[in-house]
């Protein structure tokens, strides 16, 4: 018997983001750097601190998705629910393919199902309780996509969900690839969060981190002394992940990458004077990994916006990597914060750039003196990516790092 | 004036509080086919008691759709709570 646990790839896709629709419409906006932040147009936000978002546009469900399942979800899990869709088409795998209990799927959400909330709360209000739908009994909840990937796609594994803000979309393949350790042969995971809506607005706002700036090219610059916080957006992207030997039994057509490395940490107390738990889930993720922070040819930054968290990160990269000697970049300021959907998108992003050997910009940021590290910013790089390590940190605390590698 | 549930009633009702599968024909010959075979689950019929009650101001049994399995079956007993019209 093999000590060696089993090993987790990435053999299909799907993604949704305002920088397109689709693995080559996201990567083709992606790669040269194409800004999708523009006035928020899903409402009027004129009276809103934030007026900018990374909205979606032209994404139809009915084009999509049964009328039975379209009065039933919020626009999150529909946006969910194609990319899974698109998903399985990448990987070549039909429900039914694989036993329905040999699958599983981990989601992330960071505010679940917020508009659908939103609408049924209205009518609760000014219409009374007989108004409101009795789908709200699920399509407002963290794990309502996991629910309805599973029905959707007859999957009745091992599943769960989980909530971390920006980190859920690691934590879900965190989660999914400890499944396939234990024998599941295939998991769909990822984050994805839309709730460009009023009270998604409101909520936000309160944690004081989202960009005033009415200027799409100025108002999200991570790593920049013109540093504002972040500008929102919406979306994220859903993997199929696969036992490494499954994925070659059934002749795999597409193994984008191995989920080689992971760790997580909580931040200390705030006001505690120690230093952020970032460093140490980044060292957790490369031993995780069997790596040295010289065999990681990128890093895609959590690139929050907000001074202080900023200098927290460049901080933890130049102590593991060392001043300069990693380049560092954060294309979703091209996108906004798509919240647990950010960082799956990442990841998506990553292997991407280990296909292409090309690390895709960071828009609109001039590096600010105080940080040492290699900002990829203006034009996209050319580079040999054999591994990649993706950051993220959600409100409360959490970080995750995720390190993805080539498969030989 | 007299108040009737139809079954034109019934299939707004089913599309604007739960909507319909596809391959699902509700113009089609519907009156005798059950609510699960049209697609509608559970909630979907809980979704669609709770429109008809709020929109003819009546009350339903919570086992409604537990005694009345096709559309006939139920325009018969939604019927039969509406006020009955009084002779001109």
């Amino acid at each position: 018997m093999s000590i060696h646990p089993r090993s987790t790839v990435i053999t299909g896709i799907g993604i949704a983001t305002p920088s397109g629709f689709g693995v080559e419409d996201y990567w083709s906006a992606t790669r040269i750097g194409k800004n999708a932040i523009g006035p928020v147009s899903r409402f009027d936000a004129t009276g809103y601190d934030a007026k900018l978002a990374g909205e979606i546009a032209d994404f139809s469900a009915p084009d999509h998705l049964p009328g039975r399942l379209i009065k039933q979800t919020d626009r999150m899990t529909q946006l969910a629910l194609v990319a899974t869709d698109a998903a399985f088409e990448d990987a070549g795998v039909k429900p039914g393919d694989v036993d329905e209990f040999d699958m599983g799927v981990v989601t992330a959400s960071s505010a679940g199902g917020f508009e659908f909330g939103q609408n049924e709360l209205k009518r609760l209000w000014s219409q009374g309780s007989q108004y409101v739908s009795a789908y709200q009994s699920f399509a407002w909840f963290y794990a309502v996509n996991s629910g309805q990937i599973s029905i959707r796609n007859g999957i009745r594994g091992h599943s769960g969900v989980v909530v971390s803000d920006q980190a859920g979309g690691l934590d879900a393949i965190a989660q999914a690839r400890r499944q396939i350790r234990k024998g599941s042969k295939l998991i769909c995971s990822g984050g994805f969060d839309a709730s460009i809506c009023p009270w998604g607005w409101v909520a936000q706002q309160t944690n004081g981190h989202m960009s005033t700036s009415d200027d799409p090219d100025r108002a999200y610059l991570p790593f920049d002394s013109a540093a504002r916080g972040y500008v929102a957006g919406e979306g994220g992207a859903l993997l199929i992940l696969e036992d490494a030997e499954a994925a070659r039994a059934r002749g795999a057509r597409n193994v984008y990458g191995e989920i080689a490395g992971y760790g997580s940490t909580f931040d200390p107390k705030p006001g505690s004077g120690r230093e952020s738990g970032l460093r140490r889930a980044i060292e957790l993720a490369l031993a995780d990994a069997g790596l040295g922070p010289g065999d990681i040819d990128v890093v895609f930054a959590d690139a929050v916006g907000v001074p202080e968290l900023d200098r927290d990160e460049a901080a933890a990269i130049s102590a593991v990597f060392g001043p300069y000697a990693v380049p560092v970049t954060a294309p979703k300021t091209m996108t906004g914060r798509l919240h647990a959907g950010a960082s799956s998108v990442d990841v998506v992003a990553a292997v991407l750039s280990m296909r292409e050997g090309l690390i895709p910009p960071t828009t609109n940021v001039t590096l600010a003196p105080e940080y040492d590290i290699d900002l990829v910013v203006g034009y996209p790089r050319t580079a040999s990516v054999r591994a990649a390590l993706v950051l993220a940190r959600g409100i409360g605390g959490f970080n995750s790092a995720l390190v993805v590698r080539g498969t030989p | 004036m007299s108040q009737e549930f139809t079954l034109t009633d019934l299939k707004r009702i089913l599309l604007e509080g739960a909507g319909a599968d596809e391959g699902v024909d509700l113009d089609g010959d519907i009156l005798d086919t059950e609510f699960e075979n049209l697609g509608y689950e559970s909630l979907a019929l809980l979704e669609t008691g709770s429109r008809i009650e709020r929109e003819y101001g009546i009350s339903l049994d919570d086992d409604i759709f537990a005694d009345n399995l096709t559309p006939r079956s139920l325009l018969v007993a939604v019927n039969r709570l509406l006020p009955q019209s009084l002779p001109a």
